[in-house]
């Protein structure tokens, strides 16, 4: 998002050439800069403290933390992997279904909806966005659920039962309380995040360069295919990413849907557990040291997780970018 | 207490106080913080609020779980802990902490089978074992029909449910099952969280109570209280003595006076699998955590007011909130630890009250 910024045009009425500095100019820099090393020392306050934390569990248990399946606290035998497996997995599920939802949300908005209907939906966008997740995991446990247990989850296993492969995905009970609910849940928490950031950024494609693409002659499709998304695709890139990072670490309302059970399984439809339920749900009776340490080394992992998420959006921008002077 | 005006350094120490203008030595004291175990925050709240009507303190109390109330009062940021988890003799005195049993209740297996009513099902404690090792995954399974003979159970699949969060309920409820189940025993185990073979973990007894109303074919176990208020189908137990008995204030008492709570060290009791025909083989006992030695005497003194309080006045208040208050023999015994175990840090005993 740093090109918007720097595309933003030179304030009128001041030239770019005068470089008279008042105090207050200097002072109003000195500020902002404080603010900015203030977030990288927030940080890495973060970091440190979740290193030091998970310090033991890590020294206990070396790298086979990451890919033991056990989560044992009679034994104190901690693993992560059912964990990031099901934080994985439930991000997955809702960017699949929410990328494509809100890309076609925020289309209808900015380029097809008639005018009347543009404040009603962009409104609604944001009012999903300003429920909060409790409110989401309690609508998922009550309204939700049911309907998956009911119709949603026999219906997907009639249809998809028998393929193979994606017949694995739909094993497991059908109790509407699982992995795949809260990946659901997720999806519809997350469309209105990258939807109003992906309305924000189509919005913004200069009316004139769409128009000449009509005038020779092509199709909504082609216009928002060739001129609308190379346009916005840093912002369409930010919207996912900033969905993907609440998704990855949504905390309530995953707990009320995901089953919370330390178990694997290949199935989507069974009970599993993400990192961010797991902190919730045995912060408070974590006794012993190792306990706590190994939850404390979850965190410092799902940092990890949205450490990489982040870094791999900025490879992939500026990848992209350096593509675009051909 | 008056304190005795002859050590010079008491006297320092007086005058320095007066000095400063802040008197605290006699200061009334009108607030007491405790935190802990969620499962007798109901009945807390409700003594907490008849107490202060009637004699001015105020409790706070944080139903932060059993587990948080051992952190927080050893690391003396309250005034007392609560846990259903007593802690053994030991760990007690490592920790300088004394106990005391505060009022009981019970677990209770709730279910919600199609065509099965409260109190329909039997089950023994083999069974339950079985059911939630994931071993029995039908509810028309012969181990349970053969305890049912006149129940038409459904062919449909088992759901167990079991806490997420760790919890006194759950180390309630594995005691019982390592109790009757060598296999329960030697797997997952006795604890507060435990690697759950099977099944769903839902949030705290709601959480429970909501994901067995909502699973069909599910069985769980909440708190009795929690089976009440939110009308769920409990399960009738076979106990040890062979007797099949009703979740109810009358087997819960049942079970704790077979206790045998004179030779149990820091009253550490697990009334779980206890003899006699009528007691519920899953009661509980709530516990109270104090340090023995005690900075401020007079703040001890007020929790333990409290207390003594509670066991004369709160037996109906409990009761009506589906708790069961403690045998009268019992009271006497916890009064006696009082005096012995609890002193301020110049050795005076903070109970009784002078």
């Amino acid at each position: 998002m740093n090109q918007a910024a720097e595309s933003i045009p030179p304030v009128p009425g001041r030239s770019a050439g005068s470089r008279a500095t008042p105090v207050g100019d200097t002072f109003f820099h000195g500020l902002t800069a404080v603010a900015a090393v203030l977030v990288l020392a927030i940080i890495a306050g973060i970091a440190v403290s979740l290193i030091l934390g998970s310090a033991p569990a890590l020294a206990e248990f070396g790298p086979g933390f990451l890919v033991s399946d056990v989560w044992n606290p009679v034994t104190n035998n901690f693993g992560a992997y059912v964990a990031i497996f099901g934080t994985l997995v439930t991000s997955a599920i809702a960017m699949v279904i929410a990328v494509p939802v809100s890309f076609g949300v925020a289309l209808f908005i900015s380029e097809l909806a008639p005018a009347w209907l543009k404040r009603p939906i962009s409104v609604a966008i944001e009012l999903l966005a300003a429920v909060p997740s409790i409110i989401y995991g309690m609508w998922g446990l009550f309204v939700l659920a049911p309907v998956m247990a009911d119709t949603i989850q026999p219906w997907l296993k009639t249809i998809f039962g028998d393929i193979p492969l994606l017949g694995v995905l739909v094993q497991g009970p059908p109790i509407g309380i699982g992995v795949f609910t809260a990946g659901v849940i997720l999806a519809i928490m997350v469309i209105p995040f990258i939807a109003s950031v992906m309305r924000d950024t189509f919005e913004v494609v200069p009316k004139v360069l769409k128009e000449s693409a009509y005038a020779t002659g092509a199709t909504t499709w082609e216009v928002v295919r060739h001129i609308v998304l190379p346009y916005t695709r840093t912002g369409v890139v930010g919207g996912i990413m900033l969905g993907l990072g609440r998704a990855l670490g949504e905390t309530m309302a995953v707990t009320f849907v995901i089953g919370n059970s330390h178990n694997i399984h290949a199935g989507l439809f069974h009970p599993g557990n993400s990192i961010a339920a797991t902190l919730a749900n045995e912060f408070t009776e974590a006794t012993g040291e190792i306990y706590t340490s190994a939850l404390l080394a979850l965190g410092l992992i799902l940092f990890g997780i949205t450490l990489i998420v982040l870094i791999a959006a900025r490879l992939l921008l500026m990848r992209l970018q350096a593509g675009e002077g051909r | 207490m008056k304190p005795r005006l002859t050590n010079p350094t008491l006297i320092a120490a007086s005058a320095a106080l007066l000095a400063g203008g802040a008197v605290t030595a006699n200061a009334k004291v009108d607030a007491i913080d405790g935190a802990g175990a969620t499962f007798p925050y109901p009945v807390y709240s409700k003594w907490a609020q008849a107490y202060k009507d009637e004699k001015g303190v105020k409790l706070n109390y944080q139903a932060i779980g059993s587990g948080g109330g051992i952190k927080q009062i050893k690391a003396k940021t309250v005034d007392f802990g609560a846990s259903d988890a007593p802690l053994k003799q030991k760990e007690l005195e490592k920790a300088g902490l004394m106990q005391f049993p505060a009022v009981m209740g019970g677990v209770v297996p709730v279910v919600n089978a199609p065509g099965v009513a409260k109190g329909d099902l039997t089950l023994d404690g083999k069974t339950f074992a079985k059911i939630y090792l994931g071993k029995i995954k039908k509810w028309n399974a012969p181990a349970i029909q053969k305890l049912n003979p006149d129940v038409d159970l459904p062919d449909k699949k088992i759901t167990v449910v079991h806490r997420s969060d760790g919890s006194g309920t759950t180390w309630i409820f594995t005691s019982y099952l390592s109790k009757v189940s060598d296999a329960w025993k030697n797997g997952p185990g006795h604890a507060k969280s435990v690697a759950w073979p099977a099944g769903v973990g839902g949030k705290g007894n709601q959480g429970v109570a909501s994901y067995v109303n909502r699973i069909k074919g599910s069985i769980g176990y909440v708190e009795y209280a929690y089976a009440l208020q939110n009308d769920m189908a409990w399960v009738q137990m076979k106990n040890k003595a062979g007797g099949t008995v009703q979740p109810n204030i009358e087997s819960f008492q049942s079970a704790a006076s077979h206790a045998d709570w004179k030779n149990a060290p820091g009253f550490y009791m697990v009334l779980t699998n206890e003899p006699g025909k009528e007691s519920w083989p899953i009661t509980a006992a709530s516990y109270i955590l104090m340090h023995k030695e005690q900075a401020d005497p007079q703040v001890a003194q007020a929790v333990l007011k409290f207390y003594n309080w509670s066991y004369k006045q709160g037996d109906e208040m409990a009761k009506n909130l589906d708790y069961v208050p403690l045998p009268s023999g019992l009271i006497k015994q916890i009064r006696a630890k009082w005096e012995s175990q609890l002193q301020g840090e110049d050795g005076s005993s903070v109970w009784p009250p002078k």
